[in-house]
């Protein structure tokens, strides 16, 4: 019979264990997890770039519904687990009584919150999950918000640069004399403290934090010298203590974490616990490295096999981009040791060995850290580094004589040397995985032995290895760049243009280092929307940076004239609007005019000086631009509807009219065309359009990612919706959904493949706050966008684009 | 008769936009006159070496404009085309006196008698 294991806690742990014992023996246990967060496992590591919006949480989600649908996992999240009863066998919480043969613990642990007055405000976080991260972000939504970060440690800094990110205006508030003073020398710490104070982020050091004032909500903090610092948000990064208040309460042997043997055997038979919650030989961990370790061995454990886990040494790196940072082993000093430092001030390097008898006891690197894995191999080994003292600060690269190369460092690690520190995975491990799988790819490593797959820190040193291994067959670049200006692809431009709040071309390209001095004809354009898209009111546009069509407001054509394509709202004119095109056409003497597949007028063959002319002529009849020339929306074709036909439905034409009246002069990262039909006929071609709406009885059916130009592809169909409203309330909101997280000339069709029709669904139809929301950053910025740039243009705006500079006539006077 | 070089007030700097140009016209044929992003003028035949395409319409960037049919590249400086693209725009040469931009055409002149 299959033994029933029951889970308390969906921490990274845990998730680790789970891994190793379905690998092992699939089937062997009915797995329940318990979690007293609302989501699974994910890798908690990665909060930092999440909040510092490098990231999006999906991206760190580490297992997810498929995962613990094919392992059968009864999966009890947002459930916390309230008591063991140890002689039942059973674990309880809101669901009642679950039993279990087996049972880890693995429930982590808490953060300390100091305890002074106003602790218990709102606005007071800790920085511990993925609440804790969306209470900040909603804080650094507000302009000028404040935010004060108590602790200057490993998480207090992460989380303060990552809100200096956003764009808060942060303090940092440390109790002792540096920052990170348990893995930082005074040196270090001080250079740390240099590099954030000139990203604009405050640091108070030997700041004794008295109170956090307030009334209903967390507005400053007092220190004890009477300094007030203001607050929207007080983050607590003091310190964590481990969650042992189920074991305590069960009576297993607690001292300062559940104490365990090196099975992880807890006093109590058949419960095993494992994480930060545990102590294991006096020792209480908070690196995930040794996490693993025992997740590693409990899973054997469990199975009745056998293993232990040994105590190990931890190195540190700070996730804050930019900042290199690494340390280990302990560095204080003492009468038996000695020292080795090299500074270089203008690189804004600081390293510095301890040693004792010619062996490495600790090392602090500053600035340059990509020796970090050869000390700390070397510390972990207690090699005797007699022979290479000389030279040994400066890295592994300078042995031997040897030219400053990375790839030839790599090459030289030893075997057994640790590239991934989180994970523990060696060198051989990698390079083994690599030959034997034929892996590719660095996410292909990633998958099959976890290394970088945590914090990511060492993926300079996977890729070096794969570099190493495969040759020239690695092409490191695992997303496609934008163009050869950068090595980012477009997502991660988008994300870092909001996190870094770039507000400009040359902004974006200096922040995110671009190779050429400004740009090229593909990433200028899209940078440009990119921009337009996020900051509506604050951007300007940059017409050079626009394709001549979107510059000029008209399609240029293979002799160099132009088109010119009137709106006509829904397709539907009049006899007015008609004569003021002929009139149009016989003044100007305009070679050709053409009904177009969109359901309009395009007068073709215009030479580019008449056409602010033409304009202006059209702008009396009422005409505005059709922007048959933008990446915007283009048109909304429509059929009679019931208003003419005898199976209309709706009022197909009026939707139609009323969508492109709403729509029109917004800016899309390609084309948007649309299309209403009266009835299931479909004589509007809807189930083509990027958005397309058929009409029935019993209401409106919205069709959305289709195609009928390069492709040819059917809509999908988003959902059904009762009123016309709500109709034109979904179409704003997924266009806007799609104009905030397309890349630049990808079509809704294809967008809407890499998203996910459900994921769009969800959002837009299920869930009414998001959807509310994008349809109102699609009217806010159609308050800067619904200009008609004819009219502009008529009345003088760019006049410098319609008439030469100058003409010149060289005959010799006479 | 001699060849003669005669250069041609046309504007200032400023009648340019920055990572722009404006056209000169001379009798039939169209000259664009570019300025990059560091205020360096340049003077080409308006007239892609691939099929016509008119380059002051054209995205300028780092000293080369891209044209607007079909993206050939073209230096600004050469008026070679760039990359695999095989082709040349005849280029004119350009002085900047303060902010006054002069072209330079050559002619071909009856010599004064
Ligand atoms: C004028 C028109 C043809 C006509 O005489 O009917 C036309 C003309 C052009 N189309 Fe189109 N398309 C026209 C309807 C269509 C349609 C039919 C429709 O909209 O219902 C399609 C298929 C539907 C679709 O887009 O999925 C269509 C699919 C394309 C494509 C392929 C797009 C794709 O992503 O697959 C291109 C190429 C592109 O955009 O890169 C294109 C590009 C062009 C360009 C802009 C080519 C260019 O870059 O110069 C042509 C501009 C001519 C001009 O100066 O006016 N045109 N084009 C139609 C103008 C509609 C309007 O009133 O705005
Ligand atoms: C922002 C941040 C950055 C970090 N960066 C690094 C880093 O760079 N390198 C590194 O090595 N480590 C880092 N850490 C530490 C690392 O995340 C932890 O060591 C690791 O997550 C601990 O794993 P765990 O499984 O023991 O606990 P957790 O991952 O905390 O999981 C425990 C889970 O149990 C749940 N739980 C608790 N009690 C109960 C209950 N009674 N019933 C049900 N569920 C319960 C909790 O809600 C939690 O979800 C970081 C931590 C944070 C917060
Ligand atoms: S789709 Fe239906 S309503 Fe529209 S014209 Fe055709 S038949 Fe009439
Ligand atoms: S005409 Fe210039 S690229 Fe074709």
């Amino acid at each position: 019979m299959t033994q029933k294991l029951v889970v308390v806690g969906a921490g990274m742990a845990s998730g680790r264990m789970l891994e190793h014992l379905f690998e092992a023996a699939p089937g062997a246990f009915d797995v329940t997890l318990f979690g007293a967060e609302p989501r699974g496992n994910y890798n908690r590591i990665m909060l930092s770039p999440v909040l510092a919006g490098e990231k999006t949480f999906d991206q760190i989600v580490t297992h997810d519904g498929d995962w613990y649908a094919a392992h059968d996992v009864a999966c009890r999240f947002g459930e916390t687990v309230t008591r063991i009863d140890r002689k039942a066998k059973v674990v309880f919480s809101r669901g009642g009584e679950t039993p279990y043969d087996k049972l880890v613990i693995a429930t982590g642990s808490a953060p300390f919150i100091i305890p002074i007055a106003g602790r218990d405000l709102p606005g007071v976080r800790a920085f511990r999950d993925l609440d804790d991260v969306e209470a900040m972000v909603a804080a650094a939504k507000k302009p000028n918000a404040k935010a004060v970060v108590v602790g200057g440690g490993l998480l207090g800094l992460e989380a303060a640069a990552a809100l200096r990110l956003r764009g808060m205006e942060v303090v940092v508030l440390h109790l002792m004399g540096h920052l990170m003073e348990r893995q930082l020398d005074p040196a270090a710490g001080y250079l740390l403290q240099k590099e954030l104070e000139g990203r604009g982020i405050k640091i108070h050091c030997k700041a004794q934090t008295k109170a956090v004032l307030g009334t209903d909500r967390a507005e400053a903090v007092l220190l004890e010298d009477g300094t007030i610092y203001p607050a929207d948000i007080v983050v607590m990064a003091v310190g964590i203590r481990p969650e042992v208040r189920l074991a305590t309460d069960a009576g297993l042997y607690v001292e300062r974490g559940i104490v365990v043997d090196d099975q992880l055997m807890t006093s109590e038979p058949d419960i095993l616990a494992i994480g930060e919650c545990v102590e294991h030989e006096r020792i209480c961990y908070g690196l995930v490295a040794p996490l693993y370790d025992m997740a590693k061995v409990a899973a054997k454990t469990l199975l009745g096999e056998k293993a232990a886990f040994r105590p190990v040494e931890t190195a540190t790196q700070l996730k804050v981009t930019g900042v290199n940072l690494y340390s280990a082993g302990d560095f204080a000093d003492a009468p038996d040791r000695e020292e080795i430092v090299l500074r270089d001030a203008s690189a804004g390097i600081y390293k510095r060995l301890v040693l004792k008898e010619n062996h490495i006891l600790g090392a602090v690197l500053y600035g340059e850290t990509a020796d970090g894995a050869w000390f700390f191999d070397m510390l972990r080994k207690n090699t005797d580094v007699s022979e290479m003292r000389e030279t040994l600060i400066f890295g592994q690269a300078y042995q031997g004589g040897g030219k400053l190369d990375p790839m030839a460092a790599v090459a030289a690690l030893p075997d057994d040397a640790e590239i991934c520190g989180c994970n523990g995975v060696c060198k051989s491990k990698i390079v083994g995985a690599i030959t034997e799988k034929s892996l590719t790819t660095l996410d292909g490593v990633r998958a099959h032995t976890k290394a970088s797959a945590s914090c990511g820190t060492c993926t300079g040193l996977v890729e070096q290895l794969m570099k190493l291994t495969l040759g020239d067959a690695y092409n490191p670049a695992a997303v496609t760049p934008m163009c050869g200006c950068t090595d980012l692809g477009h997502d991660d431009v988008r994300r870092l243009i909001k996190a870094k709040g770039l507000k400009t071309i040359p902004a974006v390209m200096q922040e995110l280092e671009w190779k050429t001095s400004c740009g090229c004809a593909k990433c200028r354009p899209a940078l440009n929307y990119y921009l337009v898209c996020d900051w509506p009111d604050e951007y300007a546009d940059d017409y050079q940076s626009r394709f001549i069509n979107e510059r000029v407001h008209a399609n240029i054509q293979k002799d160099g004239t132009y088109s010119v394509v009137p709106r006509m709202w829904g397709g539907v004119t009049s006899a007015k609007e008609l004569r003021a095109i002929a009139d149009v056409v016989d003044r100007f003497e305009i070679p050709m005019v053409k009904v177009t597949g969109g359901q309009r007028i395009d007068m073709l063959g215009i030479k580019k000086e008449d056409l602010p002319e033409v304009w202006a002529e059209l702008g009396k009849a009422g005409f505005v631009s059709g922007h048959a020339y933008a990446k915007g929306l283009r048109t909304v074709k429509t059929c009679v509807g019931s208003h003419w036909c005898r199976f209309g439905t709706q009022d197909s034409t009026g939707l139609g009219i009323r969508i492109e009246k709403f729509m029109w002069g917004s800016w899309t990262p390609a084309k948007v065309k649309m299309a209403v039909s009266g009835c299931p006929r479909n004589c509007a071609e809807a189930t083509c359009k990027d958005v397309g709406v058929i009409c029935v009885d019993s209401g409106y059916e919205i069709h959305f990612a289709g195609a009928a130009g390069l492709d040819i592809k059917g809509t999908e169909k988003l959902g059904l919706v009762r009123t016309e409203n709500e109709a034109l309330e979904v179409i704003v909101a997924l266009t806007q959904m799609y104009r905030e997280q397309a890349r630049y000339l990808e079509r809704i069709y294809k967008w809407a493949k890499r998203i996910g029709y459900d994921e769009i669904r969800r959002q837009i139809l299920d869930d009414l706050e998001k959807r509310r929301a994008f349809y109102d950053r699609f009217v806010f910025s159609q308050k800067f966008a619904q200009v008609d740039p004819w009219s502009e243009r008529a009345s003088g705006k760019d006049k410098h684009e319609f008439k030469p500079m100058a003409t010149l006539s060289l005959e010799p006077a006479e | 008769m001699t060849k003669t070089m005669q250069w041609a007030a046309i504007g200032r700097l400023e009648d340019i936009p920055r990572r722009g140009a404006r056209c000169v016209k001379n009798g039939g044929m169209t000259i664009a006159v570019f300025r990059t992003a560091d205020d360096r003028v340049f003077a080409l035949e308006d007239k892609c070496p691939h099929r016509g395409g008119p380059l002051s319409q054209g995205i300028v960037h780092d000293g080369c404009v891209t044209c607007p049919l079909h993206n050939w590249v073209i230096s600004l400086e050469s008026g070679l085309a760039q990359g695999a693209d095989e082709g040349s725009t005849v280029t004119f040469p350009v002085r900047l006196e303060g902010d006054r931009i002069l072209l330079g055409i050559a002619a071909v002149a009856e010599e004064a008698a």
